[in-house]
């Protein structure tokens, strides 16, 4: 049984990978079928650096994810703050609506975003209001979900009496804000913008439907290219990003084991830090 | 209590941006493309659709099955291992979903093409070479492929959190091994295989890449009706309805699985 699930194990990791390894060693292939490997060159990442309009894409969509992800994180750390101090019953409510974005699937929050901004427009009586707005807006909100659930559960670990000794020894809420309760959840908020950040990176499904010509992002780009012949230049494109979010796991694995293992070295309170580890 | 306030922001744009937009999703799906007057023609004209609702609920609903089989021996893999491979395999899981589904679903297509990759070493192989691609089969593949690690993961959250001395208690008690897996640690995870089947199920019933890339008109799921609905029928309304019947059936299919279990399978779903 036991050496059935390691098979099984790395059958299924082989299978998640084999897509990526071909991808990569396309990157690499001088010819354009991917199917049949020519010669090995660099040519591709030369390629990519010297074709403006791609280069412009990956901007965009880096610029959308800084931003969306920058704004879901302030936004979303106040509101756990807030909802955290909640009463039970108005709580669940709000988590209910925070969920709305996470469970529903991602083409019916795109076309519903699309919906409110066709209606938007049409009030406003223009033909279009789609692009680098209703972009960062759709953003935005499905990131928000992410930096909430990432950073309510901090808030829950936290020893409440920290708060209150703060707020006797003198602080203004704000101030017990600023100095010990945003120390104290600062994991579980990097944690939530670096999740942010990919996605809303990654996103295409929600993109392509509140997007217009004007403002578009790399996602979008690729699929609008796939009904075309693909260029190999976004196989080197593809490695680079996957050299890119493999640091970013990294970094925020040594984040994570940094957290945990700060936490271990204090007592307990509730016995729930432990699981973290 | 003034920390509440701090989330006003907050609730402001969510009712903008999530609440008002289902309503807005309401309107469009009855009322006239036209006139924009109510209507029930567009809802009426989803009889016409049935098939291809049917089809992407069943294609799905294998996918997720798939998906729990194969996933399964992997998440209880993940759970048994040390505290840091624990963390290098999740990384592993979580990689993928991290990159572009687009591309990667594009590499199944080189894969799976008649002259693509698996074909090309079959002919080498003398062998000949296999209709693969353009089938049920190859969207059930790229469905299973894309949306595994959304099994794997709330299903190892869960399994690592059963408590071996459970386990100790059921094999002193005299149970062996298949005995141990089937009456103790399969109910118990239970909640990680409802959300874990709800995660996969979601994002496969409305996809229209991975069908228009590994399909053929006979494939055809929901999400490539709305689509087309969106950016090449244009109409909206009919859109918005199907969108809404979408929404429905995935409320009704998640609401099933959740009274099964008796769980609402919400905490195993935060990493």
């Amino acid at each position: 049984m036991k050496r059935f699930n390691k098979v099984m194990t790395a059958l299924v990791f082989l299978f998640l990978y084999i897509p990526m390894i071909v991808l990569l060693v396309a990157s690499f292939n001088s010819g354009t079928d991917v199917a049949a490997f020519k010669s090995f060159t660099f040519s591709q990442y030369g390629e990519l650096f010297r074709d403006d309009s791609l280069l412009r894409l990956l901007r965009n969509s880096i610029l959308i994810a800084v931003l969306s992800s920058f704004l879901a994180t302030v936004l979303g750390t106040m509101a756990a703050v807030g909802i955290h101090h909640m009463r039970a019953r108005l709580r669940r409510l709000v988590l209910t609506a925070t969920d709305i974005p996470m469970t529903n699937p991602d083409i019916v929050t795109g076309v519903s975003l699309a919906l409110l901004f066709a209606f938007v427009g049409r009030l406003l009586h223009t033909n279009s209001i789609l692009g680098f707005w209703t972009l960062l807006i759709a953003h935005v909100t499905f990131d928000l979900p992410y930096v909430i659930l990432s950073v309510m559960p901090k808030l829950g670990q936290m020893d409440p009496d920290l708060e209150e000794a703060a707020l006797d020894l003198g602080c203004t809420p704000m101030q017990a804000l600023r100095k010990v309760v945003l120390p104290e959840i600062m994991p579980g908020v990097v944690s939530g913008a670096l999740m942010a950040f990919t996605m809303s990176l990654d996103d295409f499904v929600i993109s392509y439907f509140v997007t217009g010509s004007g403002f578009v992002t790399l996602p979008v780009e690729i699929y609008n290219y796939t009904k075309k012949p693909i260029q190999p230049k976004i196989y080197a494109l593809f490695s680079l990003m996957f050299a890119a979010i493999l640091l970013i796991m990294v970094v925020m694995n040594l984040l994570q084991l940094r957290d945990s293992g700060a936490r271990r070295g204090r007592p307990q309170h509730d016995g729930r830090g432990a699981e973290t580890n | 209590m003034r920390n509440r306030l701090l989330s006003a922001p907050y609730l402001v744009w969510v009712v903008l941006f999530t609440v008002v937009p289902l309503g807005v999703v309401f309107y469009f799906a009855f009322t006239d493309s036209i006139t924009g007057r109510f209507t029930l023609a567009n809802m009426a004209g989803m009889a016409t659709y049935l098939p291809i609702i049917m089809r992407s609920i069943w294609l799905s609903l294998i996918s997720a099955m798939i998906c729990l089989v194969i996933g399964y021996p992997v998440a209880y893999c993940i759970a048994q291992a040390s505290p840091t491979r624990q963390k290098f395999y999740l990384m592993l899981v979580m990689l993928p979903m991290c990159m572009s589904f687009l591309l990667r679903t594009l590499a199944w297509v080189s894969l799976l093409e008649d002259t693509g990759i698996i074909n090309n070493f079959l002919r080498a192989l003398g062998l000949t070479p296999l209709p693969l691609i353009r089938t049920n089969g190859a969207v059930v593949l790229g469905m299973v492929y894309n949306y595994i690690p959304y099994m794997i993961l709330p299903l190892s959250t869960v399994i690592m959190k059963i408590d071996p001395r459970l386990i100790e208690a059921a094999q002193d008690l005299g149970c062996n091994n298949a005995m141990v897996f089937r009456r103790v640690v399969l109910p118990l995870s239970v909640p990680g295989i409802v959300s874990g089947v709800t995660m996969v199920f979601v994002p496969a019933v409305s996809t229209f890449y991975i069908s228009q890339k590994l399909g053929s008109t006979g494939t055809t799921l929901i999400g490539d009706v709305i689509e087309s609905q969106f950016k090449a029928a244009y109409n909206p309304n009919l859109g918005a309805a199907m969108s809404l019947v979408l929404m429905v059936l995935i409320f009704l299919c998640v609401g099933a699985m959740n009274r099964f279990s008796g769980t609402d399978g919400e905490e195993v779903m935060a990493p």
